[in-house]
C-alpha cells in the first residue's frame, strides 16, 4: 500500500520535470549537436546543404586572419576586463567594509550599471569614448581629462587600432565591477572579527591581514567570480554591437561579432556554426569542472 | 586631547577614494540626463559636459515617438514588456516546479540532472541560434513575439530552478514531512507547504528574469528583426547607429530603455543582490 503511494508519487514528481527535462535536453543538448552538424557541414549558402565536409571549416577558420585576430583581441579583453574587475571590485568591497558612512550609498552607486543592459552601455560609452579631433577639440572623455588638466591622457580609444579592443574593456569593467564589489563583501561580512583581531594580536599588519588572512579565506568567492566573469567575456557580443562593431581593421571584433555576422548577414552558417562551436568549447573548459565540483561538493555535505 | 585633534587622514583619504569611483560609475549617467534634457539647439559635442541652460522635453518626445525620418521607441517598449512578462512568469513557474522536486523529491540521479539542466546556463547562445531560427521558422514562429517568449522561456529554465533549488532548501524537512503524515502527496505538499512560503524566491527570480529578457540583445536581434516586434534593445541598437537621429534624442532613448530595470534595481535591490549571488551559484 505504502510502496505503491510511493511509486505514484515518484512518477509525479518525474511528470512534473519532465516538460522543463524535454525543453531543456531538446533546445540546449539537440541543438548544440545539430550545430556540431552544421559546422561539420558545406552549408555556405541561404539554403541548408547537410554534406558532410568533416573539419574543413574548422582548418578555414583557424588560418583565416580575421579569427585570428578575434581569438588574440577576446585574450587581451579577458585579461583586461577580468584583471580590472577583481581588482576595482576588490579594492571597494575592503574599503567599503571599513564602516563607512552612507554605505548603503555607495553601493547602490557601484552597482547600479549592473541592471543596464550591454546596448545602453555601449550607447552611451560610444559617446563618451568619441575623442573628436584635432581640428575641432576634443569630445567625451577626452575633453573631461583636458578639462582636469589630464590631457597626456588622452587617447584615440576604440578609433585608435592600437587601442580598440581595450576600449571596450574599460566599459565592461565599468559594467561589470560593481557586482565583484558585492561578492567580495558579502563574503568579507561572512569573516568574523575574531579572526582579524587574533591576526592583528600576532603582530600582523593591517596588509598582511588582508593577505594572508583576508584573501585565501575569499578564495572560493574569486573563484566563482572568475567563473562568471569569463563566461560573460568569451560571449561578449551586446557591447561590441553597441559600441564599436568590428573597429578598423577588426581592432575590436571578437568571434561571437564573427559569428553572427558571418551567419546571419554572409549566410556562411557552416562557417558561424563553427565558430559556436569553438566559443562553446571554450566556455565548457571553464564552466564544466566547476558546475560538476560544486554540485559534488554540495551533495557530500 | 591631541588624539582627538589629529586629522583622520586615513579616513579622508577613504572617502576621496570611494567618492571618485562614485563620480566615475555616475559620470555615463550625467551625460546621459544632462544631455537628454538639453534642446536640439543647444546639443553640442564639445560642451557635452556642461548643464543645460533651459530644461526642454524635447528629445525625450522624439525619442519616443520619432522625428524626421525616423520612428520611435514607444512600440518596442510594449514589444519589451510583451516578451518580458509572460516569458517571466513562465520560466518561474517552471523553475518553481524544479527546484521544488530537485530539493524536496531527490532520486537516484538527481544531482547529474541538476548539473545538466545548470550547463544550459552558461552555453554561448551562439550555440543553439542557427537551430533554434531553424526550428521557429518551422514552427511558425520566427520573426514573432510568441517566438521570443518561447525563447527566454526556455533558456531561463536552469537559472530559476537554480535560484528555486537552493530557496527551497532552507524549507525544514519536517514540514514537509508532517504534511506527508497527514496525507499530502507530491503536489498536496507543493500547494499547501511550498507555495504559501515561496513569494520571496518568485520576486527574486522574476525580478533577476525580467531584468535580463529586458536587457537581452542576442535572442531579439536574432529572432525578431521585423521593426513591428522588435524589443527596445534592438530598437535602440538601430536608433543609435542611425546618422540622422540626433545625439540626445539618442541619449534620451538610451535613459528610458534603462529605466524599467534601474527602478526595479533601486527599488527592489535587497532582492535583485539576492539573484546576483544566486547566479554564482551560492544558495
Amino acid at each position: 500500500m505504502r510502496r505503491r503511494r510511493l511509486r505514484s508519487e515518484r512518477l509525479i514528481t518525474l511528470l512534473l520535470l519532465l516538460p522543463s527535462v524535454i525543453a531543456v535536453a531538446v533546445f540546449v543538448y539537440g541543438f548544440i549537436g545539430w550545430t556540431g552538424y552544421v559546422s561539420m557541414s558545406n552549408w555556405n549558402k541561404l539554403l541548408p546543404d547537410y554534406s558532410f565536409v568533416g573539419f574543413k571549416n574548422f582548418l578555414k577558420l583557424f588560418s583565416h586572419p580575421r579569427f585570428q585576430i578575434d581569438l588574440r583581441n577576446l585574450a587581451v579583453f579577458t585579461a583586461l576586463f577580468l584583471t580590472g574587475s577583481l581588482a576595482i571590485g576588490f579594492l571597494l568591497a575592503v574599503l567599503l567594509d571599513r564602516k563607512v558612512k552612507g554605505e548603503s550609498i555607495f553601493r547602490t552607486i557601484y552597482l547600479y550599471p549592473m541592471s543596464l543592459s550591454f546596448i545602453v552601455t555601449g550607447v552611451v560609452w560610444r559617446w563618451l569614448m568619441n575623442p573628436g579631433s584635432p581640428q575641432m577639440g576634443s569630445t567625451g572623455i577626452n575633453l573631461l581629462l583636458e578639462k582636469l588638466g589630464l590631457g597626456f591622457l588622452k587617447s584615440g580609444w576604440y578609433t585608435d587600432p592600437r587601442v580598440g579592443i581595450k576600449a571596450v574593456a574599460v566599459a565592461a569593467i565599468w559594467q561589470m565591477s560593481g557586482y565583484v564589489m558585492a561578492m567580495y563583501l558579502a563574503g568579507l561580512r561572512g569573516i568574523p572579527e575574531e579572526l582579524r583581531e587574533a591576526a592583528r594580536v600576532d603582530g600582523a599588519s593591517e596588509f598582511q591581514v588582508y593577505r594572508y588572512v583576508i584573501l585565501p579565506l575569499l578564495r572560493p568567492i574569486t573563484l566563482g567570480a572568475i567563473i562568471i566573469l569569463g563566461h560573460i567575456s568569451l560571449k561578449i557580443y551586446d557591447l561590441i554591437v553597441a559600441m564599436t562593431g568590428p573597429g578598423i581593421g577588426f581592432s575590436c571584433d571578437v568571434p561571437a561579432y564573427f559569428m553572427w555576422e558571418t551567419t546571419f548577414h554572409a549566410n556562411r552558417f557552416a562557417q558561424g556554426a563553427a565558430i559556436a562551436v569553438i566559443l562553446l568549447l571554450m566556455v565548457s573548459l571553464l564552466i564544466v569542472p566547476y558546475l560538476v565540483f560544486s554540485v559534488r561538493r554540495e551533495a557530500e555535505v | 586631547m591631541r588624539a582627538g585633534r589629529r586629522v583622520p587622514w586615513q579616513r579622508v583619504v577613504l572617502y576621496l577614494v570611494l567618492v571618485g569611483f562614485a563620480a566615475f560609475y555616475l559620470m555615463p549617467v550625467y551625460v546621459l540626463v544632462v544631455t537628454s534634457l538639453k534642446s536640439f539647439a543647444e546639443v553640442n559635442l564639445y560642451r557635452m559636459w556642461d548643464l543645460p541652460h533651459s530644461f526642454s522635453l524635447e528629445s525625450f518626445r522624439k525619442a519616443l515617438l520619432g522625428g524626421f525620418g525616423y520612428t520611435g521607441l514607444a512600440h518596442n517598449f510594449v514589444n519589451s514588456f510583451y516578451v518580458a512578462v509572460p516569458a517571466t512568469l513562465a520560466s518561474a513557474f517552471l523553475g518553481s516546479l524544479n527546484g521544488y522536486v530537485l530539493s524536496k523529491w531527490r532520486f537516484r540521479g538527481s544531482n547529474t540532472l541538476f548539473t545538466l539542466l545548470l550547463f544550459g546556463m552558461f552555453i554561448p547562445y551562439q550555440s543553439i541560434l542557427i537551430p533554434l531560427v531553424q526550428t521557429l521558422m518551422r514552427l511558425g514562429l520566427y520573426g514573432s513575439i510568441p517566438g521570443l517568449i518561447l525563447a527566454h522561456t526556455v533558456y531561463g529554465i536552469p537559472i530559476t530552478t537554480l535560484i528555486f533549488r537552493n530557496y527551497y532548501a532552507t524549507v525544514p524537512k519536517e514540514l514537509v514531512e508532517a504534511a506527508r503524515i497527514d496525507g499530502a502527496g507530491v503536489l498536496g505538499v507543493y500547494t499547501r507547504i511550498m507555495l504559501p512560503v515561496s513569494m520571496p524566491g518568485f520576486v527574486v527570480v522574476m525580478i533577476w528574469q525580467f531584468t535580463s529578457i529586458w536587457n537581452d540583445f542576442l535572442f531579439a536581434v536574432t529572432i525578431a528583426q521585423n521593426p513591428a516586434v522588435q524589443p527596445v534593445t534592438v530598437a535602440l541598437n538601430n536608433l543609435a547607429g542611425s546618422y540622422i537621429v540626433e545625439w540626445n534624442v539618442q541619449m534620451a532613448g538610451a535613459l528610458m530603455a534603462a529605466l524599467p530595470t534601474l527602478f526595479v534595481y533601486i527599488f527592489l535591490g535587497r532582492y535583485f543582490m539576492r539573484g546576483l549571488l544566486a547566479g554564482s551559484l551560492k544558495g
